[in-house]
């Protein structure tokens, strides 16, 4: 069994190892750059300008008129839920991306979040909920289109799971849709919240109660995560490697509620999931990396909300009109260059 | 070679087991032992049943009636950790994620030797280092899997299974989609193993001559049930060709190895022979 290794050939394996590690290395470096870069921008410019030693005064507890107002109730939440909220979905994204060997079959295309949003919606609008009960809801919705299509599409995975997701999703938004005409309060930024997304509503209790969803969260995600390099490698030789599919189906349960609570907080922002592991992908020479597109994520939410906000002056889009815009072309591109499922 | 009265230790048996799929049998109370240390080949003909029962013992499926033992514990109930880290497989279409080395791949063989949060060690290295030297794709270690012909993406493949470092190895026709050359480079490789480091190999092949040189223990199948078995030169005879594939055929000597070589008497060049034999 213990045949004698040659030492250049460990020398190689150390080195062809290295050098994915350091690019992977170099991308999560640039990546959190960039993610500083954004949540700078969101906080200090616009059409408020704060300064940097403003900023750290505000932070530490002085109060400056105006100043500490619009920053700690409205730019920095804003900021924090956007990279809390953006991280959360990248993650869930590439999550099911891998797990599912399919670029499309994002929970954002495959009717995840907006039946998260569905079901938050209807206990808010009907049974005149706030709060945790909210997130919970939001959890029972994810669950619930997470374990439809999956029961109508059994392990095949492929195209079919994505055609299943997009009717799904299509009947729930028009739910969405239907709910708020029947409600009383007819509120634009909350319903566009609800079908496409919104950072506009953020306040500290939300953004709390998401930091301690995602804390609880991430060591199960980290303890899951090691599997899905296995995964990846088909049922079958990841069964030969002891990885049975119940340990996939924990790691997509994981993604589903982060989308959930993603979704709880901030509604289902359009195309996050689906443009984070691609683009996260494609920065790291074609291996996925779940950090990676959790940071890719956090960046595309900050980033366009700093654009859904100041783009034009005196309208407030929500910042799923914005990834919308960009996340759609994508998927068309997709669609035509036929990317999408890789034979199994 | 096999007295019944003393029959060969194997880890790995089944006992009456049968496999299927939704209710469907295709394996049926099959009794086997697969000896220890020798490289057992299952043929037969299509939808005979060989891959099910591989699969079985890959723990893939679960057994309807009977069981699969592994050390005489029932296979079904072990932990997946534990059977990973006896019994490798290698499954007959893996997938390849993109733009992975080869060194990544292979070190992926390493997983049921790491703990929850164990990070690389040195053992996996040398582990991974091993493989790829017994496998000669050392000198592609660096490079991606999907640059890489079939025959060493195949061999690449063997390398996780190897570095996943195993005592029993399981492989579902390692050598569909291979060229001859590369077919028996594969084989050959694996005979290597097998030689070098005992390991028990277990493979479904389709090509019964270059079955009948490779296997130590031969097992031919017929509707999911065992038709012989045995070493190659009891077992592959005009009648069991007959029995497994329905086909007239004659066996002659391999000039080579002197295992048995079949050939194989369809429609046409039965006449033939008959013309030339009368």
């Amino acid at each position: 069994m213990s045949a004698v290794v040659s030492p250049e050939a460990v020398a190689v394996v150390r080195r062809a190892r290295r050098r994915p590690i350091r690019r992977t290395q170099w991308v999560i470096g640039g990546l959190s750059l960039a993610l500083l870069g954004v949540v700078a921008a969101r906080t200090l410019l616009g059409d408020f300008l704060i300064t940097v030693p403003d900023f750290l005064r505000i932070v530490t507890g002085t109060e400056i008129p105006g100043a500490s107002y619009v920053l700690m109730e409205s730019k920095l939440p804003r900021a924090v839920l956007g990279v809390l909220v953006g991280g959360a979905f990248g993650v869930a994204g590439a999550i099911f991306q891998t797990t599912l060997r399919n670029p499309l079959a994002s929970p954002d295309i495959v009717g995840v979040s907006v039946g998260a949003s569905a079901f938050a919606v209807f206990s808010i609008v009907t049974l005149h909920q706030s709060g945790p009960m909210v997130a919970v809801a939001a959890v029972a919705g994810a669950l619930f289109v997470a374990v439809l299509v999956r029961s109508q599409v059994g392990s095949s995975g492929g195209n079919r799971l994505v055609l299943v997701g997009v009717g799904v999703s299509a009947a729930l938004l028009s739910v969405i849709q239907y709910l708020f005409t029947r409600a009383d309060v007819w509120d634009v930024q909350l319903l566009l919240q609800w079908l496409t997304g919104s950072l506009s509503r953020v306040d500290w209790p939300t953004i709390r109660l998401l930091a301690v969803l995602l804390g609880v969260l991430a060591p199960l995600l980290v303890w899951l995560a090691r599997s899905a390099r296995v995964a990846e490698l088909g049922e079958d030789a990841a069964a030969g490697l002891g990885v049975t599919p119940r340990r996939s189906d924990a790691l997509l349960l994981v993604a589903v509620l982060l989308v959930a609570a993603g979704v709880a907080a901030a509604g289902p922002i359009a195309f996050v999931s689906f443009l984070a592991g691609p683009i996260a992908r494609a920065l790291n020479a074609g291996r996925s990396t779940l950090i990676g597109a959790g940071l890719v994520g956090a960046v595309i939410v900050v980033g366009a909300d700093y654009v859904a906000t100041y783009l034009v002056p005196d309208v407030n889009y929500p910042v799923g009109v914005v990834t919308g815009a960009f996340g759609a072309p994508f998927l068309l591109w997709l669609l035509a260059t036929g990317r999408a499922p890789r034979r199994s | 070679m096999t007295n019944p009265a003393h029959p060969p230790p194997s880890r790995l048996v089944t006992r009456e087991v049968s496999l299927g799929y939704d209710d469907k049998p295709v394996v049926v109370d099959l009794s086997t032992d697969l000896p220890d240390g020798q490289t057992t080949v299952i043929v037969g003909a299509n939808a005979c049943g060989k891959s099910t029962l591989l699969r079985g013992m890959a723990r893939l499926l679960r057994p309807s009636g009977g069981a699969i033992l592994l050390d005489g514990q029932e296979i079904a109930t072990l932990p997946s950790r534990q059977v990973a880290r006896t019994l490798g497989l290698l499954p007959q279409n893996p997938v390849t994620p993109d733009g992975v080395s080869v060194v990544d791949l292979v070190g992926r063989g390493r997983h049921p030797h790491q703990g929850a949060f164990r990070r690389w060690s040195r053992g996996d290295e040398a582990a991974v280092a091993q493989a790829l030297e017994l496998t000669d794709t050392i000198d592609v270690a660096d490079r991606l899997v999907d640059e890489l012909s079939g025959g060493q993406r195949q061999r690449v493949w063997i390398a996780l299974a190897l570095a996943q470092q195993t005592d029993l190895l399981l492989l579902d026709e390692p050598t569909t989609y291979l060229d001859v050359a590369h077919q028996v480079e594969v084989l050959d490789l694996l005979a290597d193993l097998n030689e070098a480091r005992g390991t028990t190999i277990v493979m479904v092949l389709h090509d019964l001559n270059l079955a009948a040189r490779y296997a130590g223990h031969l097992v031919a199948m017929r509707d999911g049930r065992i038709v012989a078995a045995g070493p190659p030169r009891e077992v592959i005879t005009e009648d069991c060709v007959r029995d497994i594939f329905g086909m007239e055929s004659r066996v002659i000597e391999d000039p080579v190895t002197a295992t048995p070589m079949v050939i194989p008497l369809g429609r046409r060049s039965r006449t033939l022979h008959d013309r030339r034999t009368a």
